[in-house]
C-alpha cells in the first residue's frame, strides 16, 4: 500500500513537471521507479508505466491546452504525421544501429539545443519571423491568450519543411531509444518554427499522446503494462497534468523556458551517460 | 522581462483570422474527448485497482504479497481477450488493465474524430493529413502485434 502510494506522489510531480514542458514524464517515472531502493521496480515495467504516463501526461493537459487555444492543433496534427513515420522507421532500425554511439549523438545535439535556447531567453517572441509558404497554405498561423502576460499573443509559424524532418529524427529517435519524445520536440517548434515558448511545450504535450499511444500497443503485448504499477501511475499522472495545464497560462514563459532548459541538460547528461556507459541502464 | 516592443509587425500580422467558429468547434470537441476518456478510463482503473484490493485482503497487511505483484513475472493479462474475459468475472487486474488501454485508446480517437471534423469543414489539406496520421497508427499498432 505505501509503495502504491509513493508511485502515485511521484507520479502526481511528473505530472506537474512533464504538462509544463511538453514532456512525457519518462524523465522522473523510469529513474524513481527502477533506482528508489525499497520500490526497486523491474526496468521493463518502469519502461510500461512510462509509456502509460506520457499518455496520460498528454490526455490530462491537453484536454485543457486544446480548450485555451493554447496547443496549436493543426501544427501538432501536420507534424505528428512526420514523428509517427519516425517512429516506424526507427522501430525498423532497432537492432541494427547501435544504440551507444546513438546515445551520444543525440544527447550532444539536446545539450547544443539547450544552449541555443538558453541564448534566446532574453527573445522577444514573434517578432522578424520569416515567411512560409506552406504555414501559410495550411493556416498553421494563430493567437492564445496568454494570462502571465494578460494579453493575446499572436504568433506566425515559419519553416514547416525543417520542422517536419526535425520532428522525423525525433520520431526515429524516440523510437529506437525509448526517449526523447518531447525533448527533441519543443526545441524543434522554438528554435525552427518560431512558436512561443508556451505554443511549443502544448503542442508537443499533445502530439507525445498520439506517439505514445502508437507504441502502447507493442509494451502491452510484450507484458510490460502491469497494472498494479501503471494504474497509480496513470492516476498520478493525470491528476498532476490537470494541475499543471492550470498553472502554464500564469507562468512567465521565460520561467518555463528556464525550468525547461534544466530539464534539457539533465536528460542530454543522462544520454551522454548512457552513451559512454554502455549496460548500466 | 521583456516584453514585445520591438518592430512592429505589418498590420494584417497583428491580427490573424478570425477563429472560425468551425474550428473552435473541433477543439471543444477534442478537449472533450480528452477530459472524458481521461475521467472514465481512470473511473475503471480506480473500480479495477479498489476490486483487486477488495479480494485479496492480504495485499494491505502484507506487504510480500503486494511485492509479489510488482515484481517480475507477476500474472495479468497481456492480451485485449485475456482482459475482457477477466473482466467478465470482475477480476479486478483485468478490469484495471482495459481502463489503461481505453486511456491508449483516447488519444487515437481524436485523430478519428479531427479526420471526420475537417471533412465537415471541408480542409481537403487537413482530411488527408490526418487520415495518413490516422493509417500510420494503425500500422504501428499492427507492426507492434507481429514483433511482440
Amino acid at each position: 500500500m505505501l509503495l502504491m502510494l509513493t508511485t502515485f506522489g511521484i507520479s502526481v510531480a511528473a505530472g506537474v513537471l512533464g504538462s509544463l514542458l511538453g514532456l512525457g514524464g519518462g524523465i522522473i517515472v523510469v529513474p524513481a521507479l527502477t533506482l528508489l531502493p525499497f520500490l526497486g521496480i523491474d526496468i521493463r515495467y518502469a519502461i510500461g508505466a512510462s509509456i502509460i504516463s506520457v499518455i496520460a501526461t498528454s490526455s490530462g493537459a491537453a484536454a485543457g491546452y486544446v480548450r485555451q487555444r493554447m496547443t496549436n492543433l493543426r501544427v501538432a496534427l501536420f507534424l505528428v504525421l512526420a514523428t509517427t513515420s519516425g517512429a516506424i522507421t526507427g522501430a525498423y532500425l532497432a537492432g541494427i544501429i547501435p544504440t551507444s554511439w546513438l546515445n551520444i549523438v543525440f544527447g550532444g545535439m539536446l545539450a547544443y539545443s539547450a544552449l541555443m535556447m538558453f541564448r534566446k531567453r532574453h527573445a522577444v517572441e514573434g517578432v522578424n519571423v520569416p515567411a512560409d509558404d506552406w504555414a501559410d497554405k495550411l493556416h498553421l498561423h494563430d493567437s492564445y491568450y496568454d494570462h502571465a502576460l494578460g494579453r493575446q499573443v499572436v504568433y506566425r509559424v515559419t519553416r514547416c519543411r525543417m520542422g517536419l524532418v526535425l520532428m522525423y529524427v525525433a520520431g526515429v529517435v524516440s523510437g529506437l531509444l525509448g526517449i526523447g519524445s518531447g525533448a527533441l520536440k519543443v526545441p524543434a517548434m522554438d528554435l525552427a518554427m518560431r512558436l512561443p515558448m508556451k505554443v511549443s511545450t502544448s503542442t508537443s504535450n499533445f502530439m507525445i499522446g498520439i506517439t505514445a499511444a502508437a507504441s502502447a500497443g507493442v509494451y502491452f503485448a510484450r507484458g510490460q503494462i502491469n497494472p498494479f504499477i501503471a494504474a497509480p501511475v496513470a492516476v498520478g499522472v493525470l491528476l498532476g497534468a490537470t494541475l499543471g495545464s492550470h498553472l502554464l497560462a500564469r507562468l512567465h514563459s521565460h520561467n518555463i523556458r528556464a525550468l525547461f532548459v534544466a530539464v534539457l541538460l539533465w536528460i542530454s547528461l543522462q544520454m551522454l551517460w548512457k552513451g559512454v556507459h554502455p549496460g548500466h541502464g | 522581462m521583456a516584453e514585445p516592443s520591438g518592430n512592429p509587425a505589418p498590420l494584417e500580422h497583428q491580427f490573424p483570422e478570425p477563429v472560425d467558429p468551425r474550428v473552435r468547434q473541433v477543439e471543444i470537441i477534442i478537449s472533450y474527448l480528452l477530459r472524458f476518456g481521461g475521467i472514465i478510463s481512470l473511473a475503471v482503473v480506480v473500480l479495477g485497482i479498489c476490486l483487486s484490493f477488495y479480494h485479496h485482503q492480504d495485499y494491505f497487511s502484507s506487504k510480500d504479497a503486494y511485492r509479489h505483484l510488482i515484481s517480475y513475472g507477476a500474472p495479468f493479462p497481456h492480451t485485449i481477450r485475456e482482459s475482457l474475459k477477466g473482466a467478465l468475472q470482475w477480476r479486478g487486474r483485468c478490469i484495471a488493465v482495459l481502463g489503461l488501454l481505453l486511456l491508449a485508446a483516447t488519444p487515437v480517437l481524436c485523430v478519428a474524430v479531427s479526420i471526420f471534423a475537417f471533412v465537415h469543414q471541408r480542409d481537403r489539406k487537413f482530411v488527408i493529413i490526418t487520415s495518413i496520421v490516422l493509417l500510420l497508427l494503425l500500422i504501428s499498432f499492427m507492426l507492434g502485434k507481429g514483433g511482440g
